[in-house]
């Protein structure tokens, strides 16, 4: 099948307006004969569910969690952007969409991005109308941030918890549709397969977590809002539970699978402190504004703190090799994620690491206490300040601006991060590969639709911060609304969907028959030990920088391991009951199908960009001079593909992207 | 260091519970205390037996699925974090440790240490809203300024995860914390003003139907509230219910 991006025509600005005028609507009188099913409710399903809902379709809703509140969205701290312009720094769609593309290294869909940024106004609207208490200033109008080495403030924020704030709003908006029996609420559901009938997406089967229960639920379309698949890593930032199973199922039943191998691996997260570690925690970007990285210059210097001989406090100044500031001049600290993860790991690598596993680097915040201490002694008027009275004066701004971040590293760590440097390690954050969708967010299966992060995205080869929420809000409130009414519009004389058709049949069957095997396997190994294994392989080959050697390396140990994994799992209780080994068993099998077509998508893709750095494709000399190397001839495309079975077997599908708006550079940040 | 465990088991919500103990050994300070239950788990699969239930998913003390009542204390003996959050440093060598469920009426066990919180999602749903449509053409998001002070108010109230741990430590089982949150969040806010009066009135009274108990104002909740919320929720409330009373 050839892809078709469904892009409207016209000049880049006017392509949503005509669009919208043009599409056909769906008569409130009919939206109540035509049912939605919503897997997932975090920003992306949580406000697709409440619209829909809004304008009248019977939607039925799927999450994992016991809230649609819980959804990992929840997790987000630093914040949203919306081109507002509040600040009249010169922000506007254009500038914001611009900033979104490069940022992406030029592997986005200029029309999807430019959508984004139309609409990312209106995101703020409805927020605040919702009753989300963003962050304010003293005349009591919208405050901003800046964000991830951007050039202007549009960054809104509900103090570290602004995906909290915003996933409680459309949770809100949730609850008045299910109070009102427009959404039909399933918590501790969770999907297995999609049912197609006709080549249409008609419904999905369930598993009821607390009973075990196997459930049909009809529907005339779809939509797919299940997140992103980071745990394919073991460790991520990413919730226990967070899965590729919503997709990697309707993978399988037709929808292309788009860029695999675009991940993002945040660079300020706290390290792993031992073989136990079950989940990584992300230090928001934000603390890049006032924390410098270094690592010890000396190796000897770095041996003796690794074997904690030697505290960080004592390494005097000029001792110390602050990586990024001395790369990156103009960037400095402030380097993309891609660039910042990387440099890291150069030097962790070369054995200047900081803990006991030598995988970490300090983020210090000493300089800015100073700075911001010497800055309020002006300001109030203290002359010849002695050096506690700055460090207390510059502790208490700190203290503000971070103080819940330098609370959970205590937390966590047991140290003090006004006193010692933090420690800090990249981590696999986000993915900006998934389902590949055309403009309507419709999958290559009709009726099916993916959104959210589930979806390969507007963020191409890498996202900036604070957009991954902005993307959700505006696919789930404003822009899914609208493509699927046109879609929908064709459904008025369908009439309801009936379960009890082959289709259904064979498609429960399939899942009962999985569960069964799993229950009845009485392997060898538990859920965990494949799942680590399978983490640690993606880790070391699939990671920051990868190669072909590597790659097919990785592809054939996931392969053996899938094979080990169906012969030996175990799968203690029964499949009747709640049973939360069997849950992780079906999420860790399709991730085990899932990184082999990462690895074979990173292989096919021998360029280096955005995220994933092909240690092949760096710039031989001048400036750039081992910097990533990106190729625009050879893959200026989305990689879509399709499933043939085995992952190895995947046909890959170009979309060819075109620039006409952009003109594409290479990145530099010297 | 090693460890002494006991565990509340339960099949499921019709079958009879009991504290059933375990050892576990070589933990390590650093682990959390999920981890430490990971450990368990891995432990009893490999024995052949069934590992504990518990609810749990982001891990780091903001979904509110974490729910463990550890040596008689909700969210264990650390304050302001929630399980998940809690490390094994707050234990030492050769300790016994219990582990319960959340308990309260309104929450019955579904398994072991898994509970069912839907009273909160039902009492949301009679009011924790403020009824806008999405239409893309609500009104500038500055065209009300809302005091810094105002604002920041209500974020704290917002900040609640909806764990529960308020109700489980609660002597009555009283859910009045959790509802105050969500009622002054909007108490504040010039957005939340039209339907105050509904609100208030609707979620109160869906409280009362879960079957949660009565507030006697001891304050436990606040002391055991990971997200540090304060008891001045639940005076607003009863001002916002006496106002309604009044309207
Ligand atoms: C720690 C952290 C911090 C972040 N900070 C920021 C930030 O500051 N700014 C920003 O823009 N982005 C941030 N991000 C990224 C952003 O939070 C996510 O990309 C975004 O929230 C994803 O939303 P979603 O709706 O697509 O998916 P999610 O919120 O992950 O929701 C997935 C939903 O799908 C359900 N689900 C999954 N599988 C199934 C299944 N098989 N059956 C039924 N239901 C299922 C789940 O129950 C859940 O409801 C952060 C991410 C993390 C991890
Ligand atoms: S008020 Fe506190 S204890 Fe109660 S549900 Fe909210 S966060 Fe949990
Ligand atoms: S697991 Fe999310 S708060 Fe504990």
């Amino acid at each position: 099948m050839a892809l078709n991006s469904r892009v409207p025509e016209g000049p880049i600005k006017d392509k949503w307006t005509t669009y919208k005028d043009k599409i056909n609507l769906v008569n409130p009188a009919n939206k109540r004969h035509i049912d939605i099913i919503v897997v997932g409710t975090g920003l992306a399903g949580g406000s697709a569910a409440a619209t829909l809902a809004e304008l009248g379709y019977n939607v039925k809703a799927f999450a994992y969690q016991d809230s649609p509140r819980r959804a990992h969205s929840i997790a987000a701290q630093g914040g949203i952007n919306a081109a507002k312009n509040y600040q009249g720094d010169g922000d506007s769609t254009y500038r914001l969409f611009y900033d979104t593309v490069k940022g992406g290294d030029y592997r986005s869909r200029e029309a999807n991005v430019y959508r984004l940024a139309e609409v990312s106004a209106n995101i703020i609207d409805q927020c605040v109308a919702q009753g989300v208490p963003f962050a304010r200033d003293y005349g009591g109008l919208l405050d901003n941030r800046s964000f991830g080495g951007v050039l202007v403030s549009r960054t809104f924020y509900a103090k570290g918890q602004t995906g909290q704030q915003l996933l409680l709003g459309a949770y809100s908006a949730m609850n008045r549709q299910i109070a009102r029996g427009k959404i039909e609420m399933f918590n501790r559901h969770e999907m297995l397969d999609v049912v197609k009938i006709d080549g249409k997406a008609r419904g999905i089967i369930a598993r009821n977590l607390v009973t075990g229960e196997i459930e049909r639920h009809s529907a005339h379309a779809v939509v797919i809002a299940s997140g992103g698949y980071g745990n394919v890593y073991y460790l991520s930032t990413n919730a226990m539970g967070s899965n590729a199973t919503a997709a990697w199922k309707i993978h399988k039943k037709g929808a292309y699978f788009a860029n695999p191998c675009f991940t993002q691996i945040h660079p300020t997260c706290i390290p792993r402190s031992g073989d136990y570690q079950s989940k990584l925690t992300l230090m928001s970007e934000s603390l890049r504004n006032d924390g410098r990285i270094w690592v010890p210059k000396n190796i000897e210097d770095a041996k003796a703190v690794q074997q904690r001989k030697l505290k960080p406090t004592d390494i005097a100044e000029e001792n110390r090799d602050y990586f990024l500031e001395r790369r990156y001049p103009a960037f400095g600290n402030l380097v993309p994620r891609d660039v910042a993860s990387r440099a890291a790991k150069e030097r962790c690598d070369a054995g200047y690491g900081v803990n006991a596993t030598g995988e970490a680097v300090f983020l210090d915040f000493a300089s800015a206490i100073e700075r911001y201490g010497k800055e309020q002694a002006k300001i109030h008027n203290i002359e010849n300040a002695s050096a506690e009275k700055i460090y207390d004066l510059g502790k208490k701004i700190v203290e503000a601006k971070y103080g819940n971040l330098f609370q959970m590293y205590e937390k966590i760590v047991d140290e003090d991060p006004y006193k010692t440097p933090m420690m800090i390690y990249p981590a696999t954050h986000y993915t900006m590969g998934g389902i590949w969708v055309d403009y309507n967010l419709m999958t290559t299966v009709d009726g099916l639709y993916c959104i959210g992060e589930a979806n390969f995205s507007d963020h191409g080869a890498n996202r900036l911060g604070a957009s991954a929420l902005m993307q959700g809000l505006a696919d789930g409130y404003f822009v899914l609304p609208y493509t699927i009414g046109d879609y929908l519009s064709h459904e008025i004389r369908t009439g309801k969907i009936p379960t009890d058709t082959k289709e259904f049949d064979e498609a429960e069957k399939e899942v009962k028959d999985r569960i069964d095997f799993f229950i009845n396997n009485k392997g060898k190994h538990s859920v965990d030990h494949f799942h680590k294994k399978l983490g640690k392989i993606m880790w070391d080959k699939c990671g920051m920088s990868r190669n072909e050697k590597g790659l097919k390396e990785a592809m054939a140990e996931i392969k053996a391991l899938r094979e080990e994994f169906w012969k030996e799992v175990n799968v203690p209780g029964s499949a009747n009951e709640m049973n939360p080994e069997l849950e992780k068993a079906g999420r860790v099998a399709d991730f085990l199908e899932l990184g082999e077509l990462f690895a074979k998508d990173a292989l096919e893709r021998n360029e280096s960009c955005g995220g994933h750095f092909r240690e092949e494709s760096v710039e031989l000399d001048g400036e750039q001079k081992g910097e990533a190397k990106r190729n625009d001839k050879d893959y200026a495309y989305v990689a879509a593909w399709e499933y043939k079975g085995e992952p190895a077997d995947a046909v890959l599908h170009k979309e060819q992207l075109e620039f006409k708006d952009i003109e594409l550079k290479q990145r530099s940040y010297k | 260091m090693n460890l002494t465990l006991k565990i509340w088991r339960q099949k499921d919500s019709n079958t009879k519970g009991q504290m059933v103990d375990y050892k576990v050994t070589d933990i390590s300070e650093h682990m959390s205390f999920l981890e430490m239950m990971d450990v368990l788990n891995e432990q009893l699969i490999n024995k052949g037996e069934e590992p504990v239930a518990f609810d749990h998913d982001c891990r780091e003390g903001i979904c509110g699925m974490c729910s463990m009542y550890i040596n008689g204390e909700a969210h264990g003996p650390d304050r302001g974090v929630t399980t998940c959050q809690l490390h094994m440093r707050m234990f030492k060598d050769g300790d016994t440790i219990t582990i319960e469920p959340f308990r309260a009426k309104a929450f019955p066990v579904i398994k072991d240490l898994v509970v069912d919180r839907s009273a909160f999602e039902r009492i949301q749903q009679a009011g924790g809203y403020i009824s806008v449509n999405t239409s893309g053409n609500t009104q500038d998001a500055n065209s009300i300024p809302i005091s810094k002070h105002a604002a920041d108010e209500a974020m704290d109230a917002a900040t609640c995860i909806g764990c529960g741990a308020c109700v489980a430590t609660c002597k009555n089982s009283s859910a009045m914390l959790f509802v105050g949150a969500k009622v002054s969040q909007y108490a504040l806010l010039p957005q939340g003003q039209i339907e105050a009066a509904d609100r208030v009135r609707n979620m109160v009274a869906q409280m009362d139907l879960e079957g949660f108990g009565n507030c006697t104002n001891t304050g436990a909740c606040e002391i055991e509230c990971p997200k540090g919320i304060s008891l001045d929720n639940i005076a607003r409330m009863n001002r916002e219910l006496m106002k309604a009373s009044l309207s």
